[in-house]
């Protein structure tokens, strides 16, 4: 197969007709609308031809006091259709994430009543919620004069806005660039290397969507308040914040399942546009319009929590590393396409495989799963200051310095902990075998 | 004791609400009680430790007073009242600064062993063990007692080798024409090729003085190491520097006058230099919420990595001259004692693989740094004296240790956490060590009747020290280690472990290396387990052998009742172990009372053990993690975290 990050050609050779085909990523929908009070949400299959909202799956989790109709008419409220949906629900105190694109508002101060009525109707009385806008005020201002705008207080009473300010698009792209290159620069001294770091950003753009993310984790597990994330589409910033802010509270979307379903769920379902985002990576000469490393700033993310967290999580860097090889090129039709609507028009469930039922084979798992893992149910929060944030050497210095002394680290953490389990398993053994031995001795001597 | 009531201690990082106490000046610490109730927590900061207070302006609620320490704690004290403050001031400053040797904590310091250890201690480390080790003395190496009674130079050790072909005429003659006498003496021989590191101070060569000896004794160092035709000459001086000393007289060989000899410079910046670019990486450290960019710039303009990356490369450049062209080399600055222990050091580190077990890297400080007079009292202010002497020349060799086991992971025996107490200690002045500027002058103190060894001590407690992924027969841990030859810039990182030791909320929530040594311990606890259980099941496979063949034997149910008996005890370990199994990863991912190590308890202190208290450390598990972790709400990047509900609500209005 070709994979080409950072312009690298590598060829792998499997056999993929033994893989069957399974989308968890349904089913996933399906789990959480389950699991959910069903009192308070339902599972709405009013995008079921993808006419309300082309980016968003057919099935979608809203609050259960507003119909179908009020959908439609809040669609059109919203950027792209993108009405607020279920994203994130916080079992501990039921207070809950959604997301949506921007409000339609425009110079004149448009107001949608049903707007208002669905994300109402996810507060409980006499409390408040928060609107967590990824664009810095005057951006979203400046939005009004194209259509766009945000949540006037006047009409959203109950909530309380933030913005911060995630960048998006080409800006992004640039970082990478930059990165790509001054990693790749190995004639430069010292001081050369830390002022390209600097200047690359990169860390910058880490460093704000964690904070964001950590900031709505906040508010929903601290503050026992609910939260509406938006910024113009609702399809990159908003993902990034909504997942890493599920990474901090759930403890499930540390496993391996539990992340697969995530990005199923946050990122694929949820349609961030891959096709158009993972088209070109870092090197390329032709300014690509739409292309930005959105979903590798989301990795690196999650890469630094599972650096300060190195217990916590299921998976390993390679598995982060593997999705990023797999976002931009792959033998997998799982990341194809824009949204779910034009994978179901090129009919990919049908023509290609998933990746997910090949990584999730037990010989492919082995390669992905932390060794360190230990089941830890508590919200994790991490570290967002500088000196906590790390060049994510995995990825960006990967081609340019060997780790052969950090794989073999691996590998001997790897050993020194199989070999634990090994000897737990024959002490087990050993026990119960004296243990029977005794009892047998026991009824011997008894009488 | 002084004290002062209705102090608050204000926690830098987190907006967490100044804890209240009572602040108590003793004769070696300064300690400050939290007066809540329910966790009477101690700060314990040793005076030595102090190395700038700053009285701030007055505010409203009381005096600031800023306690920096050497080992990169900072205390931000608020005290009521003005004149309360200006006492402690003075108090401290007169504290922090003694004046004679006697008043350090190290003559104090009684850890109740008995003269016998506190002897045996200092035995620990022996150097004339190390050289043994190294393979000498040989045909060309040989013991020398010219500098006996410190005859020759007065800051070396009276123990030295040198080329067999150097007379005592020839050292004595170059020794005249070397910068305070430290004529080229053997730091290392490398057994595999006879190449060796030689060390020395500059020579007194002016624009255009030549010592006949001089030339004499590099000739012998050649000569020395049959292999090679040549010797490299390595300056670890930048060349502006060196040409400017031979204004003064000294400055460096010239390749003319020294018959095959290489001349290299690498640029190793001074002393006051490196003093500054800590400075100036500390304030970007003490930056109160700074942005990547403020953090990145404040690090590239402190230059304090670059400077890192000097002192590697000199290492570096050194083992590959011994190692691949086995060549001799001799290193030297301008004294001979900062910048070529720097050198020599990392060096043999990278060619020996023992410099990098725990007693090989204690064996190497002595050797480079203590014996060969590194200026300890001055370099690291343990009296009152010259500020412009301070510098941190040794914290900079160990954080390129440091650099070299985030690059190379299971080449060292020890832990970072190894090299953080070892800093501590340096400037702790509680054990004898690090006292003095010269063996000499530790002779005559008699250093090692009054105090104790760190290195017994360290050596006792080395279970905290011991990296879990080290394993000696690991190919990783064998031989030289090699560096790529590229500029690797990205290879230097900050390290966060050190600068920001006392800044938990900084610092990752777990460790991979606690979690590593406690699966480890349990591993051992496991395969002692085992044993005990195969050796049971034989015994009982033979009892019920012997008993189908003698059915009615007396003795033998009693016998066997008996041995249920203590087997039941051991079979009560694997129900205590499996709840050690429990706790362990909770245990484990707290990063540590290491604070409680490091900022003294008074149990602790009691003990005699100021270093890591393992009991402390299984209390604080889970919970310690989860009462902490919200701490990590740094989320919100104007002003950081907060512990309680309240406090985040705060943090949380002002984003």
């Amino acid at each position: 197969r070709f994979v080409g990050p950072l312009g690298t050609i590598i060829i792998k050779c499997k056999d993929f007709r033994i893989i069957q085909l399974d989308i968890p990523g349904m089913e996933e929908c399906l789990n959480i609308a389950s699991s959910i009070e069903i009192s308070e949400w339902r599972l709405s299959y009013v995008n079921q031809e993808f006419a309300v909202c082309p980016s968003y799956p057919p099935a979608v989790t809203v609050p259960k006091a507003i119909d179908d109709d009020a959908l439609r008419k809040v669609a059109t409220f919203r950027h792209g259709g993108r009405f607020p949906v279920l994203s994130y629900y916080h079992k501990k105190n039921g207070m809950v994430i959604m997301r949506s694109g921007q409000p339609l508002t425009g110079t004149n101060g448009r107001r949608c009543k049903e707007d208002e009525k669905l994300i109402n109707a996810t507060l409980r009385a006499g409390k408040r919620g928060y609107i967590i806008d990824t664009r810095p005020l005057n951006v979203a201002q400046q939005a009004r004069a194209k259509g766009g705008g945000f949540e006037q207080e006047a009409h959203y009473p109950q909530w309380r806005r933030i913005h911060k300010s995630i960048e998006r698009y080409h800006i992004l792209q640039d970082s990478l660039i930059k990165l790509v290159e001054s990693c790749n620069d190995q004639t430069q001294n010292m001081d050369r290397w830390l002022s390209k770091l600097e200047a690359s950003n990169w860390l910058t753009h880490i460093k704000e969507i964690l904070t964001t993310a950590c900031l709505a984790a906040q508010c929903l597990d601290r503050e026992g308040a609910s939260i509406l994330i938006h910024g113009t589409e609702g399809t990159d910033s908003t993902l990034q914040v909504t997942s890493l802010a599920q990474i901090i509270l759930e403890p499930r979307s540390r496993t391996i399942r539990g992340f697969e379903a995530l990005i199923e769920r946050e990122w694929l379902q949820a349609g961030h546009p891959f096709q158009q985002r993972c088209a070109q990576s870092a090197y390329c000469n032709s300014k690509q319009k739409w292309e930005s490393p959105v979903f590798l700033l989301f990795l690196d993310c999650v890469w630094q929590i599972l650096r300060q967290f190195p217990c916590s999580f299921e998976f390993n860097e390679n598995f982060l590393i593997m999705l990023f090889e797999h976002a931009y090129a792959s033998q997998f039709g799982t990341f194809l396409g824009n949204n779910e609507s034009e994978r179901c028009k090129l009919k990919l469930q049908q023509k290609t495989m998933s990746l997910w039922s090949w990584v999730n084979r037990p010989s492919e798992l082995s390669k992905f799963t932390n060794p360190l893992f230990e089941a830890n149910n508590l919200v994790i929060w991490p570290s967002v200051a500088p000196q906590s944030l790390q060049l994510w050497e995995g990825i960006f210095l990967r081609w340019n310095r060997s780790s052969k002394y950090l794989d073999e680290a691996y590998e001997e953490m790897v050993n020194i902990i199989e070999y634990n389990k090994q000897l737990q398993a024959k002490v087990n053994l050993l026990r119960r075998q004296l243990a029977e031995l005794e009892t047998e001795d026991g009824v011997q001597e008894s009488p | 004791m002084e004290h002062v009531e209705n102090v608050r201690l204000v926690d830098r990082i987190s907006s967490k609400k100044a804890a209240l106490g009572t602040l108590y000046l003793t004769a070696t610490h300064v300690i400050f009680v939290e007066t809540a109730p329910d966790a009477r927590k101690e700060t314990w900061i040793l005076h030595s430790q102090i190395a700038t207070i700053e009285k701030q302006a007055t505010t409203a609620t009381g005096c600031p007073l800023l306690i920096r320490c050497k080992n990169f704690q900072l205390l931000q004290l608020v005290i009521p009242q003005e004149r309360d403050c200006h006492d402690v001031y003075i108090s401290l400053i007169r504290l922090a600064r003694p004046v004679k040797y006697e008043e350090l904590y190290c003559f104090s310091f009684n850890p109740k062993l008995d003269r016998e250890e506190r002897e045996q201690g200092w035995m620990l480390i022996d150097l004339s063990e190390e050289y043994k080790r190294m393979g000498l003395p040989n045909n060309y190496w040989q013991l020398s007692d010219v500098n006996r009674e410190y005859r020759v130079c007065d800051s070396y050790p009276t123990e030295l080798y040198v080329p067999k072909s150097a007379t005592a005429h020839i050292i004595v003659g170059s020794s005249k024409f070397r910068s305070r006498r430290r004529f080229p003496a053997l730091s290392y021989y490398y057994k595999d090729n006879h190449a060796s590191i030689c060390r020395s101070s500059q020579p007194l060569s002016g624009f255009s003085a030549r010592c006949l000896e001089d030339e004499q004794m590099l000739q012998a160092i050649r000569k020395a190491n049959p292999g090679s035709d040549f010797i490299y000459v390595v300056d670890t001086r930048p060349k502006l520097n060196a040409m400017a000393n031979r204004a003064a007289g000294k400055g460096y060989e010239n390749e003319d006058n020294y018959s095959n000899i290489k001349f290299q410079f690498i640029g190793i910046e001074n002393i006051h230099v490196m003093r500054n670019s800590l400075q100036k990486m500390l304030e970007v450290c003490e930056l109160k919420s700074p942005s990547m960019s403020d953090f990145l710039w404040g690090l590239e303009n402190s230059g304090w990595l670059r400077h890192i990356k000097a002192i590697m490369d000199a290492g570096v450049f050194i083992a590959k001259a011994v190692s691949e062209e086995g060549a001799s080399v001799l290193v030297h600055c301008s004294d001979g004692w900062d910048r070529t222990a720097q050198g020599c050091s990392v060096a043999s580190l990278l060619l020996d693989p023992h410099y990098r077990t725990l007693k090989g890297f204690m064996v190497l400080i002595e050797k480079d740094w203590i014996s060969f007079g590194h200026k300890f009292t001055h370099r690291y202010g343990n009296l009152d004296g010259d500020p412009r002497e301070i510098s941190p020349v040794i914290d900079q060799f160990l954080e390129c240790v440091w650099q070299l086991m985030e690059q190379f992971p299971c080449a060292f025996e020890f832990n970072e956490r190894f090299l953080i107490h070892i800093q501590h200690h340096i400037y702790s002045c509680q054990f004898g060590n690090f006292l003095c500027n010269s063996q000499k002058e530790r002779q005559e103190l008699k250093i090692q009747e009054r105090t104790y060894s760190l290195w017994a001590h360290l050596w006792k407690n080395r279970a905290d020290y011991l990296n879990p992924l080290f394993r000696a027969d690991h190919s990783q841990t064998w031989g030289v280690l090699h560096l790529p030859t590229a500029p690797c810039n990205f290879m230097y990182k900050f390290w966060n472990g050190m600068y920001n030791r006392f800044e938990k909320g900084l610092q990752p929530r777990q460790s991979v290396t606690d979690y590593l040594m406690a699966v480890k311990e349990e591993t051992q606890q496991l395969e002692e387990e085992l044993e005990a259980l195969e050796e049971r099941l034989e015994k009982i496979q033979k009892v019920q052998l012997s008993r189908t063949k003698v059915r009615s034997k007396q003795s033998e149910p009693s016998k066997h009742s008996g041995f249920s008996t203590s087997d039941n005890s051991t079979a009560n370990t694997p129900q205590d172990y499996s709840g050690n199994v429990k706790s362990f990863p909770s245990r484990s991912p707290s990063q540590g009372d290491e604070d409680s190590a490091l900022i003294l308890t008074q149990d602790n202190l009691k003990s005699s053990d100021p270093d890591l208290s393992a009991n402390s450390d299984q209390e604080s598990g889970v919970e310690d993690l989860s009462c902490r972790s919200p701490s990590g709400g740094e989320c919100v990047p104007s002003e950081d975290s907060g512990k309680d509900r309240d406090s985040d609500e705060a943090v949380f209005l002002t984003a």
